[in-house]
């Protein structure tokens, strides 16, 4: 047998590649357009490509739809709606729901894989958070499907028509399953908008609404660019507006649907305020701070990426967080222990890019623990930024990468005042051991969720959205219902 | 060393020690005024722990994927830190001997396997297993001060670790009174602690914290920081007779705290996990804790053990995997 040395250190350990094979997911080389049930070629006869972000090849070429499959499938789910799932009772509706949550499960490894191919994000969050996520969401709305009686809506509470769903490419699959689930349990049938740099889970998803027999048009899904998702929001057969993205999208699409009736939740950006205070459980602050702001590479709308520290401790948390992101592991998005993958797209690295350099023009001190960057692809490394004032930009504007800036303060109020001074309102987190000072903090953060003592922490039975230009409306919850309700 | 010049979230710790009138927690830990009050200052002057946020990075790190020479060279490490134990009131010298066979060489088909890192026994056999492991580098390891339950007088407990020392033990495994801790006399504590450190001399000193009984997270980095005070070389998680023994929640709360103690005081403390650990999965769980929560310098026979007996024979058989590429039964590996 080999003999081993026993005598190496134990800075020597280095975790070999442990990489999830990409072969249990097949890409098709193209994709058409799902609508009635059936993919279909577009009807503007063009395709774009998706690409992996972690190197820069293309994945497969993906349907763009023009105005003509936008009508198309609106027109199904129109049909679908008044002649098979609007008039179906809720417990049938559950049924379904429940097939393509167990789908889901079933199939989570080749959507985890396939989620961290399209969009760059590590593995082990694909197949940890958003894929068992997803599933989740299904699973909780199968359950109101035929309770909706009870859910304090009226005795009878009916669905809007159909639904104009359109969705970002930060969690592409759990955002299809937010607007998806709930639009349907309450009965009304729907027309996805994927984001154009990520759209291949929601068509593997699209498959296995397929095999699920759901009737066909209940759910249609058209990929394209931000004209598509235009024509959905401007679409007159269209009864309600879902969105989640950036605030100035959102801006124009409430401009674009005021006085048309249609019923509208916008789901936007933010800059969330995660506030420590001096008695605060340490060490998991600090995980709490890294959960905030890298999970997902920033890439999230609540990220806590205003850290707020009492300044007593504001060195020794610093100190602390730096040792931490020291051991942070980026790179490769499929190996199992990578903790950052790529950034998504040529676009997103440009801004933050531009945000950061923003930062240092005003007098922030940039720091980043040495982290060597892979050549091919988009990446960042895990960026905090010291010595930030409210008035920089970078402690003002969403940057959504992995880029803290970090503030301090003297008292709650302070804290609180800070933590509030923005347009924005999603989410904060607060850290303290002392529970009157969470409940004295959260009655006074102006955001749609306030983490106490944890941070990016999703449940399909809570209520989830923002103040402000954060957005308007619910998902998730009793609350989440009503935005797909006539109540 | 003296800390005179805290920095980084250990200063926050550190400045809590001079605060209190600690002048400077030197290497053995003297100079700390021991009453009750100065070290519950101490103590819960600590930052506390959140149960949740520790349960949860605990099992994020559980989620790393070890493969490879990544995991060859974990299966070795892990045998190197395994202290073999034996703690029944059945041993006899027969079972002893065996025990210390296998010490010095774990796997008979493979020269290769290093030998572990110490055989752990009651004091009684000490002097046979001292015998047994001569030359061999194994060293002998006795629990002492009234194991398990630590319920006797400081007098009985000293006589305990004098027995052990004369029979020729290299590290002593003592255990804290958990009574006296729950009821708060810190002093207490602190002071057998310091005792049996004064008994060894320079014997390896590991200091039982027994976390089940502890109950809380919070508590259990208090009795860390407590023996560290104290002078403990090592401290560890359990006596192996009350379960949960060792849990990886309860392991990153003793790693971080040896990690905040060393850069507070300049001392690396060791961690030790015992009882409960049975698989060579769960063993390399414990190295990526240490690698990842205390640092690479940990992760040596020196500052990190595991306590267990039927660990080892599944370290070999996925070490032998490992290498061959295919499993050999259970009845391939000696069972002592």
């Amino acid at each position: 047998m080999a003999s081993v040395s026993t005598t190496t250190a134990g800075a020597d350990w280095e975790y070999a590649p442990a990489p999830e094979s990409r072969e249990i997911v097949t890409i098709r080389p193209e994709y058409g357009l799902f609508t009635g049930g059936e993919f279909a070629a577009p009807l503007s006869g063009k395709h774009f490509t998706t690409l992996n972000p972690a190197s820069e090849e293309p994945l497969a070429s993906v349907a763009e739809a023009g105005e003509a499959d936008v009508d198309r499938a609106v027109a199904s789910a129109r049909k679908a709606y008044d002649q098979a799932w609007g008039r179906m009772p809720g417990r049938e509706r559950a049924k379904y729901l429940y097939r393509i949550a167990r789908a889901i499960q079933e199939r989570a490894r080749e959507f985890a894989v396939l989620e961290s191919l399209d969009n760059g994000k590590p593995i082990k969050e694909s197949r940890d958070v958003d894929i068992p996520l997803a599933a989740a969401h299904f699973f909780y709305h199968a359950g109101w499907a035929d309770k909706l009686g009870y859910a304090g809506f009226g005795p009878d509470p009916r669905p809007l028509g159909v639904a104009g769903q359109v969705i970002p490419w930060n969690f592409p699959l759990l955002m299809a399953a937010w607007k998806l689930a709930p639009a349907l349990a309450t009965g009304n049938t729907c027309v996805l908008k994927p984001a154009e740099t990520t759209p291949l889970t929601a068509l593997l998803l699209a498959e296995v609404i397929q095999e699920a027999e759901l009737p066909p048009g209940t759910v249609n899904i058209i990929t394209g660019d931000g004209s598509a998702g235009a024509g959905l929001v401007g679409h007159p057969g269209v009864n309600k507006i879902a969105f989640t993205g950036s605030t100035e999208v959102g801006k124009e699409i409430q401009a674009a649907v005021a006085g048309t009736g249609k019923k509208l939740t916008l789901e936007l950006g933010g800059k969330a305020a995660n506030v420590v205070f001096d008695d605060a459980p340490l060490d998991q602050a600090v995980e709490g701070i890294v959960n905030g702001i890298f999970f997902n590479q920033g890439h999230v709308c609540c990220a806590g990426s205003r850290l707020l520290l009492a300044e007593p401790i504001a060195d020794a948390v610093l100190d602390r967080l730096k040792q931490r992101l020291a051991t942070l592991r980026l790179g490769d998005p499929l190996d199992k222990n990578t903790d950052i993958g790529a950034i998504n797209s040529r676009q997103q690295l440009d801004k933050i890019e531009g945000l950061v350099a923003a930062g240092e023009a005003e007098g922030a001190q940039r720091w980043s623990p040495p982290c060597p960057l892979p050549a091919r692809g988009y990446w960042f490394p895990p960026t905090v930024f010291s010595g930030v004032s409210q008035s920089h930009r970078i402690a003002r504007e969403e940057i959504f990468g992995p880029v803290l800036s970090v503030l301090t303060f003297r008292t709650p109020e302070e804290a609180v005042a800070k933590a509030n001074n923005t347009p924005y309102g999603l989410s904060a987190g607060v850290w303290t051991e002392k529970g009157s000072r969470i409940l004295w903090m959260a009655q006074r953060l102006r955001a749609g969720v306030v983490w106490a003592n944890t941070y990016n922490r999703f449940d399909p039975a809570s209520p989830f959205g923002g103040y402000q230009e954060s957005g308007f409306g619910r998902e998730g919850g009793r609350a989440g219902l009503a935005a797909y309700l006539d109540a | 060393m003296n800390v005179d010049a805290p920095t980084g979230a250990a200063g926050i710790v550190a400045a809590g020690v001079t605060g209190t009138g600690v002048t400077g927690a030197t290497a053995a830990g003297t100079g700390v005024v021991g009453s009750d009050a100065a070290l519950r200052q101490i103590l819960h002057g600590l930052p506390g722990v959140d149960q949740v946020g520790a349960h949860e990075r605990a099992a994020s790190l559980a989620t790393r994927s070890i493969k490879r020479d990544a995991k060859l060279w974990a299966l070795d490490m892990a045998v190197r830190m395994v202290d073999l134990t034996t703690l029944e009131g059945a041993d006899t010298p027969g079972k002893v001997r065996g025990l210390c066979a296998k010490a010095r060489q774990p796997d008979p088909d493979d020269p290769s396997v290093p030998p572990v890192a110490a055989v752990c026994v009651y004091p009684d056999l000490v002097s046979l297993a001292r015998g047994e492991l001569a030359g061999s580098g194994v060293a002998v390891a006795s629990v002492a001060t009234a194991f398990p339950s630590g319920r006797a007088s400081l007098a009985v407990k000293l006589a305990d670790v004098a027995d052990a020392l004369n029979a020729g033990a290299d590290e002593v495994d003592m255990v804290i009174d958990r009574g006296a801790f729950l009821a708060g006399r810190y002093a207490q504590v602190y002071e057998e602690v310091r005792a049996v450190r004064e008994a060894c001399g320079p014997t390896h000193l590991k200091v039982i914290l027994e976390t089940a009984e502890l109950a809380t997270l919070d508590n259990t980095l208090r009795a860390a920081w407590l023996a560290m005070l104290a002078g403990a070389d090592f401290i560890k998680t359990s006596t192996g007779k009350v379960t949960p023994a060792a849990t990886p929640p309860v392991a990153l709360v003793m790693l971080s705290a040896v990690r905040d103690f060393a850069e507070a005081t300049g001392r690396r403390v060791g961690v030790k996990v015992a009882g409960g650990i049975r698989t060579a999965k769960d063993a390399i769980r414990y190295l990526v804790l240490v690698r990842e929560i205390a640092g690479p310098q940990w992760l040596t026979p020196e500052a990190f053990r595991i306590g267990a007996s039927s660990l080892l024979n599944d370290l070999l058989m996925q070490r032998r995997k490992q290498i061959t590429g295919a499993y050999a039964g259970p009845d391939y590996f000696t069972l002592d």
